[in-house]
């Protein structure tokens, strides 16, 4: 790490990419503890879920009945760590039949071009 | 019952629940689990093939699975049976053999 | 590794927190803080509410400066301060404090 972040001179923007379901693979709640641990940093950090990433958004998640830990409420604290740059791929919501109101943060919805003009402007990008 | 088909992968993302469909014959039945589950959701880009393919083969969901995912049983396609792990047992049982589409 | 509190026995994992969240109970908190050398006042028992509320609704150990800021914010900028937490919880308010409240470590938390 450079002197300059140390010092929280360079404020790079971060951009994590989310395209998995939550419970049938690690990626979702791997992602999300990484953006967790990664917030100490103080960068300039948005989410993107995009495909399947959609779908751990969902409102509503119980999960006593599969035995895992539902993570889903832990979407709603990113906001106490600064992350507050959510943002949800439309095509994929609407392939998927889901509507903002199926979710359980505040998002801003794009669509795949905005995305990709997003993915664009960072300077470092984590897929998961 | 001749084959209890099962799948546990989104339909979004994988190809199993489309190799499945090209293999199970009428009067065979289609377990869907895990993220399978996103199959029976209505309103998707996949609910004509499922509807479609549902006319000469029975759908089942897992219940716990849905519920993880947080779809209500209304969100699911008419017709699909919700079962539980011991209906999922029961099938399994019943079905002459079971074919996982993993 | 496990703890002994009023004669029944909890599981913890090689750091010392409670390997099932669901067993806690005030005992726990107590004993843990006797083998820190802490004795648990009303005011350490705030904080460590505060985190189980705050764990019971977002199913995170918040990390320090969230802790912090939240802690201001529901309890006052007099509580929501380090040095304040610190001098309740010397091991650290993230650290010692979430291990009493029977919550994980902090994601973060090296």
């Amino acid at each position: 790490m450079s002197e300059e972040m140390m010092e929280g001179e360079v404020v790079k923007k971060f951009m994590y990419i989310n395209r998995r379901a939550p419970y049938g693979s690690i990626y979702a709640l791997e992602s999300l503890e990484v953006v967790l641990i990664g917030a100490a940093f103080d960068q300039d950090v948005s989410l993107a879920f995009v495909d399947d990433g959609v779908f751990e958004l969902k409102k509503d998640q119980e999960t006593a009945g599969i035995d895992m830990k539902n993570f889903s409420p832990t979407y709603r604290a990113l906001e106490m760590y600064d992350v507050e740059k959510l943002y949800v791929s439309k095509e994929s919501m609407d392939a998927r039949g889901l509507t903002v109101d199926d979710l359980i943060v505040d998002v801003e919805v794009k669509t795949d071009a905005e995305l990709a003009d997003l993915f664009d402007d960072q300077d470092v990008i984590f897929s998961f | 019952m001749s084959i209890l088909h099962t799948v546990n992968k989104s339909p979004f993302e994988k190809s199993s629940l489309d190799s499945c469909l090209k293999y199970a014959k009428g009067g065979s039945a289609v377990l869907l689990y895990e993220d399978g589950v996103y199959a029976a959701l209505k309103g998707t880009n996949m609910e004509d093939k499922v509807k479609s393919a549902a006319q000469g083969i029975k759908f089942y969901v897992l219940g716990p699975d849905l519920k993880a995912r947080g779809i209500a049983d209304d969100r699911v396609i008419d017709g699909i049976a919700i079962v539980d792990y011991a209906g999922f047992v029961d099938l399994s049982v019943e079905s002459d053999k079971v074919s996982a589409w993993v | 590794m496990e703890i002994e509190v009023n004669g029944k026995s909890f599981e913890t994992d090689e750091e010392g927190y409670l390997v099932n969240l669901a067993e806690w109970e005030p005992g726990i908190a107590e004993v843990m803080a006797k083998e820190d050398d802490l004795e648990l006042t009303s005011e350490h028992w705030e904080i460590l509410n505060f985190l189980r509320e705050y764990y019971e609704e977002y199913q995170i150990a918040p990390a320090v400066r969230v802790l912090t800021k939240a802690v201001g914010k529901k309890l006052g900028a007099e509580k929501g301060n380090s040095k304040y937490l610190y001098s309740l919880f010397p091991y650290g308010p993230g650290k010692q404090a979430c291990r009493f409240a029977g919550l994980p470590k902090p994601t973060g938390c090296i």
